[in-house]
């Protein structure tokens, strides 16, 4: 359309290959761009990615994707992601989740895809709160989390506001932090609006194969309509000519030129390609606190016959829920248990074996600083302890039985995050503070994924469309 | 082209976006939105799919003149005869 003809320019790059940098890349090339998309790495999926070990295929950030309604109808996002892509309605063979559970000191909530159930979970368990609930609930509802312009306000604030009970605020916002935030102790309200839609009033879904199912219908999508790729293409500098950018420089000295760049490389990631130091006061105060690590055990047979018989167990041990960067290698206080086993599959499918995944809030610092013998000791050591408190929230289960029918393990942690998503400090969820504009210092630059701040796999995709659809194919011709 | 072409190349385009809405029935002097499930999206693609097949502008301060299927056949007929001449 706009840049000139030649195998080395584009109308659009993207940075990055994950659920945004697709999805930008679909609707970009829809409309006719000459668009590439460049991922550093050799897989596609970025956050939510998937590898090979020892003979199995394991999923990579991906618990569940939120967000799901059945059918994919009016207003919800879901729907319009679909339609945005111009994806068949079973693109992603969603398959709803079988129940999950807020697990607190002596309080359990139960949740499921049906807003109903967590009603009356509140209801019976904090009785004297309910009216106080049924209101924040209706202040959600009203809220338009997706005003791009909107200033930032704290969510704590305006829980506290509704909600009297420290301990119930806690327990809403323990899955909705998990599952999202970027920042310590708060979020943003657009945020936990977001979350609370995509994981309470919508819901828990996954496809019997995994993430991967997702991004093989974003890359044949992509690909049927002539969009370029490149893997295991890093970009070394985004080049500038004044206040605006020509193209990008790769980590191979090859140059690309662009009339657009939108990179899902994160906020400080991109501010540091395009010139500025990581020392850099601004690039340090917008380096994400929170990450995260995870134990994968490979069990034979099906979990719930060990007793592990929900789908998503959020768990916190103490008085207060404490959302914050790690002191030690692992925080065992609070995490995410998430059996993939347990979501109802079509046609009685299930998956070959049992898998359980704990998460928990992790010290980038500390398992960066490792030397690689203590590395894996220190793997070795933490796995039987993390099972073992995660499993404290789920009695029926034995760690000791768990233990003996795990056939396989593995074990991520910051240090494996920051080389597969390449956001400093290892912060799965990116910046503490989002540019929702999408906007950067530089004019043809543009931001979209985590630090756009649209949340989740369909929040991510979200961010892709909207940034593709507001900077680049909106603007004047 | 003639008012009625042009209402025939609107709803073909919607009929694209979004496959799942029946349009065997649109009501052409009713506002698109209150009969049929489209937001602010879906009518940025139909834009978009103007310029794509038509080589149609229309300008962001202009896309309300794609209310209805009527007010769209007032709006882009002048244009298809434009493009074409």
């Amino acid at each position: 359309m706009e840049a000139s003809q030649g195998g080395d320019s584009f109308d659009s790059i993207i940075i990055g290959c994950g659920m945004a940098g697709l999805a930008a890349g679909i609707r970009l090339a829809m409309y006719g761009q000459r668009v590439v998309i460049l991922e550093k790495h050799n897989a596609p999926g970025g956050l939510n990615s998937f590898y090979f070990l020892g003979g199995r295929k394991f999923d990579v950030g991906l618990h569940a994707v939120t967000n799901f309604v059945e059918p994919q109808g009016r207003g919800t996002p879901l729907g319009t992601l679909i339609r945005q892509l111009r994806l068949p309605r079973d693109a992603f063979q969603l398959c709803p989740q079988a129940g999950s559970r807020i697990a607190f000191p002596g309080v359990d909530l139960r949740f499921n895809n049906d807003f109903s159930l967590l009603e009356s979970e509140v209801a019976r368990a904090f009785p004297e709160d309910i009216d106080a609930f049924r209101k924040l609930r209706q202040v959600v509802l009203e809220h338009d989390a997706l005003n791009l312009e909107a200033k930032p306000l704290s969510a704590r604030e305006v829980v506290s506001s509704h909600l009297g009970n420290p301990v119930l605020a806690d327990m809403l916002f323990c899955p909705l932090m998990y599952y999202g935030s970027a920042r310590e102790h708060d979020m943003d309200f657009d945020q936990f609006v977001t979350l609370w839609k995509a994981i309470f009033e919508e819901g828990f879904a996954r496809p019997l194969e995994g993430v991967r199912v997702v991004i093989r219908a974003l890359l044949d999508k992509y690909r049927s309509l002539g969009g370029v790729r490149r893997m295991k293409c890093g970009v070394r500098r985004i080049l500038l000519e004044g206040d605006k950018a020509t193209g990008v420089e790769l980590e191979n000295g090859e140059v690309l030129q662009a009339s657009h760049i939108l990179s899902t490389a994160g906020w400080a990631e991109t501010k540091v390609l395009c010139g500025s130091e990581r020392s850099d006061p601004q690039v340090r105060a917008n380096i994400g606190r929170l990450s995260f690590a995870e134990t994968i055990s490979v069990l034979d047979g099906e979990p719930r016959q060990l007793g592990l018989d929900e789908t998503i167990v959020f768990f916190n041990d103490s008085e207060r829920f404490h959302y914050e960067q790690a002191a030690e290698p692992f925080d065992l206080h609070s995490g995410v248990i998430c059996v993939p086993n347990n979501y109802c599959y079509a046609d009685g499918e299930s998956l070959p074996e049992g898998i359980l995944r704990i998460t928990g809030i992790a010290s980038h610092a500390l398992w960066t600083g490792f030397d690689e013998a203590t590395y894996q000791a220190e793997k070795a050591a933490w796995f039987p302890r993390i099972v073992e408190s995660a499993l404290r929230f789920v009695p029926e289960a034995s760690p000791d039985a768990v233990q003996e029918r795990t056939v396989f393990q593995d074990m991520f942690t910051p240090r494996t995050v920051e080389k597969f998503t390449s956001h400093f400090g290892g912060a799965v969820y990116g910046a503490p503070n989002k540019s929702k504009s999408g906007r950067t210092e530089v004019e043809n630059v543009y931001l979209a994924g985590t630090d756009q701040g649209f949340l989740g796999i369909v929040g991510a995709m979200l961010s892709g469309i909207s940034m593709a659809n507001k900077h680049i194919l909106m603007a004047k011709q | 082209m003639t008012k009625e072409d042009c209402k025939k190349v609107v709803l073909d385009i919607i009929s694209e976006i979004a496959p799942d809405e029946d349009l065997s029935d649109v009501q052409p002097d009713v506002r698109l939105r209150d009969q049929l499930d489209l937001d602010s999206m879906d009518f940025l693609d139909i834009v978009m799919e103007l310029r794509k097949q038509f080589g149609i502008e229309v300008p962001e301060e202009e896309y309300q003149q794609l209310a209805s299927l009527d007010s769209c056949a007032d709006y882009l007929t002048p244009k298809f005869k434009e493009v074409r001449a």
